[in-house]
């Protein structure tokens, strides 16, 4: 984390927010695919994804970073991503660049963040136009933080 | 080197189990020559690797042990209970050591006792061996010493007699040993490369000694002295004492040239055949002893083709002829006088000859090959692919028209089948191989508790998947433990119960319904529902009450339960560590069920189901508010439909809680959608699924019941497991994701049954209303005025029937000697006082009396009565209350009414009389 080397984003959107994550994590993109709910399953799952033969869980960023519900007619794009407890497709409304960012030019989340995101983003990149936050994606899967919001 | 290490531990505990099982067989059937070769096999390659791994201890004791097989292979009349048992403390001096170097990396403690007790057997058994037996197993000696041998090398080539399981044995060995040569071959050509690499030298070593080691036992002389003098060869070579050269090489090359042409003709002919190889072996005793042969490189004159089957080796027709002198040369170990030497012309000019027998040799070779795990895993998850492409393309092509694609499609159905059935069989094994030790583990532990028993096993050979089979090792070795300590009684205990002393293990396999059924019982002394009863009162798992209203059955599974040990006392075999509730989470974990049946006195029955494989599995797909769900249809017992009109008879409400009268018994209903919370109405007919999980029954409401299918089961997610309703999820024919339904998820969410068991008892219990109160066993007897009298039948101890001329007057009572001892007899009438007038003198004309005798405290005390009437079960309502003294209260039995007698209170009555009694003796 201490060298200097740049780190490619792969970058979305969310609401108004401008996230990125790494893009070695990033398995691959698609649209939107026929999600199976799982009943009695937290909020922010929203269903399970079959991927090519591959059982897939959809979490919904929207919901887990506790920002107002996509409207009706907005079709969520699939981000998958590998994690070490596997395969995980983020929900998130739109797709955007791939950045190479270096390292100097980030800051940690001020302390008033809130909630959820106040675990969950890592880093705020300070860009010309705006800000790219990135998200700790182990723990975004993790069955700690997913069921955290069924509780709440 | 560690790697090697690994090898070895690896192979010396699979060696070591074998040897156990074996010397089970062995102690069964103690003439059994064959289990004794194949102990003697496995200790021999567990010595040899052991001299490789240099450990001098492990390899002593074996070799110590493996004396003692001589002799007794020679005498094998000599094999009885105390040499088999003196084997097993070599087995376990073994396995101790083995475990010392697996835990610390050394082989601890020293065996010289067990070596010398050992070594003092053998001598008493090979004294008057040595010339006399046919298997000669000398030459098995250590490799170190130069063995003596002295074979009859040119007799005509006995064909030894072998029954079914010596020629799979033969056949085995031949396998393994092709295997072996052409790994030795592409070795020595590596280790000609490069001379120091120890590991590859080992390798070679080890085979070749393998090979020599097997064929002794055989019998196969020839190929014994070829591979025996090769061996020592290359024990100069690992001893450093040469190094390797392009000679030794050719040498050892011809070596396995030869061994190869002698397997061919053991797999033709039976035999080694005739040809004696002294060419050979003189050019391998000469590289033995000096590095090189005595002409060097260059005397390649030398006959060509001297030891290639193809060309004329003398044979030895003359027993006679041959005799001594090869032998010779190799014992005494002289320098061959005659030139001796193979050049790589003559080892080229055995290839063809080494073709023609590899190819006579296929048939065996080729029979079966290694395959790593890994491969057949992956293997299974593309089968697993391949299934749902299949389904998805089965599903869509029956909307089709074109008959071709429907064809097409039906052949890749079966095709698919067929290679799912195929794939799967390459993962299956016999049970067996499970039960292997359990003879073993049996036999140590019935000695340690003082017990005879037997192990007798069916369906060997049920085979089921590998991982299972990993799974079921723990719960099956527990039952069998259990069994042995707690199931079957002492030769003492069963004697005196009519049973022979010798109990009986039966281990049952076979295949039934898709699954595997696995049963382990005893013909012991059953499990006590007293016991289990008290226990689980005491330990809070039910209430009195709840244990009132149990059924033995019910009472004896609750040993299932977590925190039921009915062990009295915690022996070192069993009563502490896992208990039952762990071998049913065990085998509930590879979606197994676990059942008993047990009778007091009979014994007990464990049935375990468990599934052929886990990957796939046949399940029901509903579905409910457009989602479909699959069940697995082990769970699923049947269908019921109600049509609408129906309804409201067909559900009834107890407290709210819907139910449904399914052949008398009530089924509770369980609504899916409202379970998963998804807001669908629930409308029209009724589809109802029975499910069973564990011991709960209950019926669940879909929308619609589709069809059955074969489905891969896919896990959820981590954050998805804690949602017990569901055990994964698997994909449809139309790609969409279904989640699979877990029965005992569901169950446990709609409080049909709860992970307490009183709930399920309480549920139990209702479907079989009928039986309210607690029955009772009653003997109804009459009294002198004519009325009826009840006795519970389990204070009574006997019924009597005594001459009235027996009874005699001691002190102020009658009494009778009865069995030995002095039982006072009270008349009823005495006891309670009639109200009417006596019909006395009626009973005083009979002259055989009834009798009711009571035992308590080892006090025994008679009431006589004037007739026994009946036996009869009653649930007891008491309605009046104690008319007089000495009774409890009446009741109407049988349509009339009857006392209860308060036999408490009648021996509280009649102990004054006995003591008095007691006295007067």
């Amino acid at each position: 984390m201490n060298n200097s080397k740049p780190q490619t984003y792969c970058t979305f959107y969310l609401d108004r927010y401008y996230f990125g994550i790494e893009v070695e994590l990033v398995q691959e993109i698609i649209r939107f695919q026929e999600i199976t709910p799982v009943a009695l399953a937290p909020q922010v799952v929203k269903g399970l994804i079959n991927l090519r033969g591959q059982i897939v869980t959809a979490v919904d960023l929207r919901s887990l970073l506790e920002l107002p519900d996509r409207q009706e007619d907005e079709v969520p794009m699939n981000i998958v991503v590998k994690t070490p407890l596997g395969a995980f497709s983020l929900l998130v409304d739109r797709i955007g660049d791939v950045l190479e960012l270096s390292d100097d030019s980030f800051e940690s989340p001020p302390d008033n963040l809130q909630g959820m995101a106040r675990e969950l983003i890592q880093r705020a990149y300070k860009l010309d136009r705006s800000l790219l936050l990135t998200m700790a994606i182990e723990k975004v899967v993790s069955a700690d933080v997913l069921n955290r919001r069924a509780a709440a | 080197m560690p790697d090697l290490l690994l090898d070895f531990l690896s192979k010396s505990n699979d060696g070591l189990n074998q040897l156990d099982s074996e010397l089970a067989s062995l102690l069964d059937s103690p003439q059994d020559s064959t289990a004794l070769i194949h102990i003697m096999t496995m200790l021999h390659s567990l010595k040899a690797d052991a001299g490789l791994m240099e450990f001098s201890g492990i390899e002593s004791l074996a070799h110590a042990g493996e004396s003692v097989l001589h002799g007794l292979l020679a005498h094998i009349e000599a094999v009885n209970d105390d040499t088999i048992n003196l084997l097993v403390e070599m087995v376990d001096g073994l396995r101790a050591m083995v475990e010392q170097l697996t835990a610390t990396g050394l082989e601890g403690g020293n065996r010289d006792e067990l070596i010398e007790r050992l070594r003092c057997k053998a001598e008493i058994l090979n004294v008057p061996s040595t010339s006399s037996s046919p298997a000669k197993v000398a030459s098995v000696a250590d490799v170190e010493k130069a063995p003596v041998i002295e074979e009859e090398l040119a007799e005509d080539p006995v064909v030894m007699e072998l029954d079914d399981e010596m020629k799979e044995v033969l056949r085995d060995f031949l396998q393994e040993s092709y295997e072996n040569l052409d790994r030795v071959d592409s070795e020595l050509i590596e280790l000609e490369e490069q001379p120091d690499n120890r590991e590859l030298l080992s390798s070679i070593f080890r085979s070749i000694h393998t090979i020599k080691g097997t064929c002794g036992f055989f019998g196969f002389d020839r190929l014994e002295k070829v591979t025996h003098i090769g061996e020592n060869l290359l024990v100069k070579l690992r001893d450093g004492e040469y190094s390797m050269s392009e000679e030794i090489a050719t040498g050892l090359l011809g070596m396995v040239d030869a061994v190869r042409a002698m397997l061919a003709e053991i797999s033709d002919h039976g035999h080694d055949g005739r040809k004696l190889y002294t060419q050979l072996i003189d050019q391998l005793t000469e590289l033995k002893d000096h590095g090189k042969t005595s002409a060097g490189t260059a005397a390649t004159v030398v006959r060509p083709g001297t030891d290639t089957p193809a060309t004329a080796e003398p044979l030895a027709a003359n027993p006679a002829a041959g005799d001594g002198n090869p032998a010779d040369d190799v014992t005494a170990a002289v320098p061959a006088p005659e030139p001796a030497g193979v050049d790589t012309g003559a080892a080229a000019n055995s290839k063809p000859a080494a073709a023609r027998e590899d190819k006579a040799a296929a048939g065996i070779v080729e029979a079966s090959i290694r395959v790593d795990v890994p491969v057949l895993d992956s293997l299974m998850n593309l089968v697993g692919e391949l299934v749902l492409a299949r389904n998805q393309i089965v599903e869509y092509v029956g909307a089709h028209e074109n008959t071709q694609v429907v064809a097409a499609a039906q052949r890749l159905n079966l095709i698919t089948s067929e290679l799912q059935e195929g794939v799967m069989q390459t993962r299956m094994q016999p049970i067996h191989s499970v039960w292997a030790k359990l003879p073993r583990v049996v036999r140590d532990l019935s000695r340690a508790c003082g017990k005879q028993i037997k192990v007798e096993m069916e369906g060997k050979s049920t085979e089921l998947d590998k991982s299972l089979i990993e799974a079921m090792k723990d719960p099956i070795t527990h039952l069998v433990r259990n069994s042995v300590d707690h199931g079957i009684e002492s030769p003492e205990q069963r004697l005196a119960a009519g049973k022979p002393a010798e109990g009986t293990l039966l281990l049952r396999a076979f295949h039934e319904g898709g699954q595997v059924h696995i049963e382990i019982s005893d013909d012991g002394g059953g499990i006590k529902p007293e016991r289990i009863r008290q226990k689980a009162i005491e330990n809070g798992v039910v209430t009195v009450e709840q244990a009132a209203r149990m059924s033995e059955q019910e009472i004896c599974k609750m040993i299932f339960l977590p925190g039921l040990s009915t062990a009295e006392a915690v022996t070192n075999i069993s009563g502490r560590g896992v208990g039952m509730d762990v071998v049913k989470t065990n085998i509930e974990k590879i979606s197994g069920t676990i059942d008993l049946d047990t009778e007091v006195g009979r014994g007990t029955v464990f049935k375990i189901r468990v599934p052929l494989t886990l990957a796939i599995v046949p399940a029901l797909i509903v579905s409910t508010g457009a989602q479909r769900f699959a069940i697995p249809q082990v769970n699923l017992i049947e269908l019921i439909r109600i049509d609408e009109e129906d309804q409201p008879r067909a559900i009834e409400y107890i407290h709210g809680c819907p139910v449904h009268r399914l052949r008398g018994q009530l089924l509770p209903i369980v609504y899916l959608n409202k379970e998963l919370n998804l807001d669908t109405p629930q409308e029209g007919a009724l589809n109802i699924v029975v499910l069973q999980a564990e011991k709960c029954r209950f019926g669940l409401v879909v929308d619609q019941i589709n069809d059955t299918q074969e489905i891969v089961v896919k896990p959820l997610t981590e954050a998805l497991k804690t949602i017990p309703v569901f055990a994964g999820a698997t994909i449809m024919g139309d790609g969409r994701v279904a989640l699979i339904l877990d029965t005992l998820g569901i169950g446990q969410r709609a409080r049909v049954m709860s992970d307490s068991p009183d709930r399920a008892v309480s549920l139990n219990v209702s479907g079989v209303t009928e039986k309210v109160g607690k029955s009772e066993t009653l003997l109804l007897v009459s009294t002198d005025s004519d009325g009826r009298l009840a006795i519970p039948l389990n204070r009574v101890a006997r019924l009597e029937q005594f001459e009235r001329a027996r009874t005699e007057n001691a002190g102020n009572a009658v009494v009778v000697q009865y069995r030995g001892q002095i039982l006072p007899l009270v008349q009823l009438s005495d006891f309670l006082h009639e109200r009417r007038a006596s019909r006395s003198d009626a009973v005083e004309e009979g002259d055989q009396m009834q009798v009711v005798v009571f035992g308590e405290e080892g006090r025994q005390v008679g009431l006589v009565v004037n007739e026994i009437i009946d036996v009869v079960d009653e649930v007891l309502q008491t309605r009046g209350k104690a008319s007089r003294e000495g009774v409890l209260g009446t009741a109407a039995i049988d349509g009339q009414v009857t006392e209860l007698l308060d036999v408490t209170s009648f021996i509280n009555a009649t102990s004054a009389l006995i003591s008095d009694l007691e006295e007067a003796a």
